[in-house]
């Protein structure tokens, strides 16, 4: 049984999904446990594989018994790295599970079974990527979790969510495509899709790792996972399909998405290509980083200038891959930068899932979707209050958080690779966002009319607590506490993220050094 | 000009044609303003990567990947266990042990059957599997984006785009 983990892994959301659309079109209370079961079992599996990776190893899985790397057989790898990404999408999936038990709205309320269908179906591609160790499967299944995005982006009741959904089809699948057309010419050239067999054959044959071919595929591939993660000058998408569809999907697809992708690049990198091969260019590399300094400020810039609060997070996630990527390519010798990298991965999980829960939790009880009409929330809503001021520290990078440490981590990276550009970017990033917050934090306390508030009568204090449903406290108040907790333990996490880089022997020198 | 056509043209004719498709139908995806001909686009876009992969597997003078069974190995009872079933109904006087002689008799010459076979003269059938699946999320991709170009119609009345964006900005003003 315990053979089979990571195959459990990836279908038992599958076949959840199945079950769903077989019962729950009869009754939609059905609908929930199914989901919350399968998600379990998938993360009981994760963790399991989980604990036999950091005892004994990578774990290596053949679909269907087909060993020999002929192209036919569906390789799962499981190392370091992506079990730590499989916990986070199964925790994130979960909370956000127990979130989505209240959905509102006379239009969703009929579409509870296509919903969870859906979700499971994200789900069941999230994991897929994750535990993939096969380039054309990578595509497929990112191709799987984009299709089920579009579906709950456009499920919407909001009529600019539906235009959005369709720009973000096209934009996906251009994305998709790219990285379809990278794998080709990786194919053409080594005659083989899996990653470890492609890594040896670069590895070892230097005329074909120095061909022109490769090097358009590398270029492909980055350029189609760009587009999925919205790295800034391909981000187009990403603000109105996050900001306009139901709370329920873009507290899943905010988190999740982005992140996976930002997962497959540095997979890309890591297991396919090498981190020696993709340094080796230093004009590249410092490209780039560069290119990454322009997404943090702009996405920052951006986030400044919007009203509503959904929008102003969706640009703050466009700053975040600004600072996954840049970290990844950063290059210094001692790894520090693609760490905080990994680690961000981990910790902007977490942040975003909190904050989009809370931006949900004011849009449905409050009725609250711009910034202005936060005035009175923390009295109103004390403990959505909470959640929000955690996830919003957070994001600053205040100490105690997760958002302090990876900032940490990408900043020493910063310094020891010798890039201020972005070590300045990420310290001007963090101010913007405690502009963003504090002036959140200020409506919500004091209220819009700053100056007349002596003259008024104090009737706000009458102000009503709303209260608030246990499925929307209870992942907010457990991603907030995920946030502190990561920011505590984020010593003992970088030393996994370390095992999991120090198993390139590169980087293992680099360490022992 | 004839250099340039035997140069660069002639040896990556296939290259050529999957760039100049792509390109079609990236151009209309970006240009054009009719939704649905953006969707044409992106198939179009779709095919080319489709036609570049099964141009992959080509080679001059090589056959489709379906080993056919020779002569000889008919009479050797290639799908013995077929065969043997048939028999085995027609003729119930058969013993399992002359079977297996048989199919023992066999096997040295199916072997030689199997070391004939040219990989030069199959043509690489992966990529052409790897397409299969490549060609299924294209429809799906389609099928989900003419959903909610169906939605965008109902909703906005047009599937022009400057229409639509029209829609939403006087949405806002009104707000």
């Amino acid at each position: 049984m315990t053979d089979q983990f990571p195959a459990i892994i990836v279908l038992a959301p599958m076949f959840g999904s199945l079950i769903v659309a077989l019962v729950g079109n009869r009754d939609h209370r059905f609908c929930l446990p199914i989901v919350v079961t399968s998600l379990l079992i998938s993360f009981g599996a994760a963790l399991g594989v989980t604990r036999e990776v950091f005892t004994s190893g990578p774990v290596d899985y053949f679909m269907g018994g087909w060993k020999e790397p002929l192209g036919i057989g569906i390789h799962l790898r499981i190392d370091a790295f992506n079990s730590l990404v499989l916990l986070v999408i199964g925790v994130v999936s979960l909370l956000v599970s127990s979130f989505s038990l209240r959905r509102t709205g006379p239009k969703n309320e009929e579409k509870t079974p296509q919903f969870f269908i859906l979700y499971l179906l994200l789900c069941t591609g999230l994991f897929g990527i994750t535990v993939t160790g096969d380039a054309f499967n990578l595509f497929v299944l990112i191709e799987v979790s984009s299709l089920a995005s579009y579906g709950l982006v456009a499920m919407g009741s909001n009529r600019r969510g539906t235009h959005a959904a369709f720009n973000y089809v096209i934009m996906g699948t251009v994305g998709a495509s790219f990285y379809l057309i990278g794998v080709g010419y990786l194919y053409m050239k080594t005659g083989s899709l899996n990653m470890m067999d492609i890594r040896t054959i670069l590895a070892s044959n230097q005329a074909i790792a120095e061909s022109n071919a490769i090097t358009i595929s590398f270029f492909f591939i980055l350029v189609g996972i760009w587009i999925k993660m919205a790295f800034f000058p391909l981000a187009g998408w990403l603000p109105n399909a996050y900001s306009y569809c139901p709370s329920t999907s873009s507290c899943l697809l905010a988190p999740l998405m982005t992140k996976v992708s930002v997962y497959v690049m540095i997979r890309v990198m890591m297991s396919i290509f090498g981190f020696e091969w993709v340094f080796s260019n230093p004009f590249w590399t410092d490209l780039v980083v560069w290119l990454s300094v322009i997404a943090i400020l702009a996405g920052s810039i951006f986030a400044l200038a919007q009203s509503e609060i959904k929008k102003m997070l969706c640009y703050l996630i466009i700053a975040e891959v600004g600072y996954m990527v840049g970290g990844a390519w950063l290059a210094d010798s001692g790894r520090w930068g693609l760490t905080g990298s990994i680690y961000h991965i981990i910790a902007d999980a977490m942040m975003t899932l909190c904050l989009f829960i809370a931006a949900g939790t004011f849009a449905r009880k409050l009725n609250a979707t711009k910034i202005i009409d936060l005035e009175g929330l923390f009295k109103k809503a004390p403990w959505t209050s909470v959640g929000f001021i955690v996830g919003a520290l957070a994001m600053i990078g205040v100490p105690p958080t997760c958002g302090f440490f990876s900032k940490f981590y990408l900043i020493r990276g910063g310094i020891d690779a010798g890039h201020w550009g972005f070590v300045t970017a990420l310290l001007i990033s963090s101010l913007i966002n405690a502009i963003l917050f504090f002036r959140i934090f200020e409506i919500a306390h004091f209220g819009n009319k700053p100056a007349e508030g002596h003259d008024h009568d104090h009737h706000e204090e009458k102000v009503e607590k709303i209260p608030g449903h246990w499925s929307a406290h209870v992942p907010l108040l457990a991603s907030a506490a995920g946030i502190i907790l990561i920011g505590v333990f984020n010593g003992q996490i970088v030393e996994l993220i370390r095992v999991a880089l120090g198993e390139i022997p590169a980087v293992a020198a680099n360490l022992k050094n | 000009m004839e250099q340039l056509v035997e140069q660069i043209l002639e040896p990556h004719f296939n290259f050529w044609i999957y760039v100049i498709l792509m390109m079609i139908g990236l151009w209309a995806v970006i240009a054009k303003n009719n939704l649905i001909k953006k969707l044409i686009g992106l198939s179009i876009f779709q095919t080319a990567i489709i036609l570049f992969y099964v141009s992959l597997g080509v080679k001059e003078d090589a056959n489709i990947p379906i080993k056919k069974p020779t002569p000889i190995e008919y009479s050797e009872k290639a799908y013995g266990s077929e065969a043997d079933n048939k028999n085995a109904y027609a003729a119930a006087g058969k013993t399992p042990a002359n079977e297996k002689a048989d199919s023992k008799a066999g096997d040295p010459q199916k072997k030689k059957a199997y070391e004939k076979i040219n990989p030069d003269k199959i043509a690489n059938p992966l990529p052409h599997v790897l397409m299969l699946t490549a060609i299924v999320v294209g429809v799906a991709t389609l099928g989900v984006a003419l959903a909610i170009a169906q939605m965008i119609f109902k909703e906005f009345g047009t599937l022009e785009e400057d229409e639509v964006l029209k829609v939403i900005k006087g949405g806002e003003q009104d707000d």
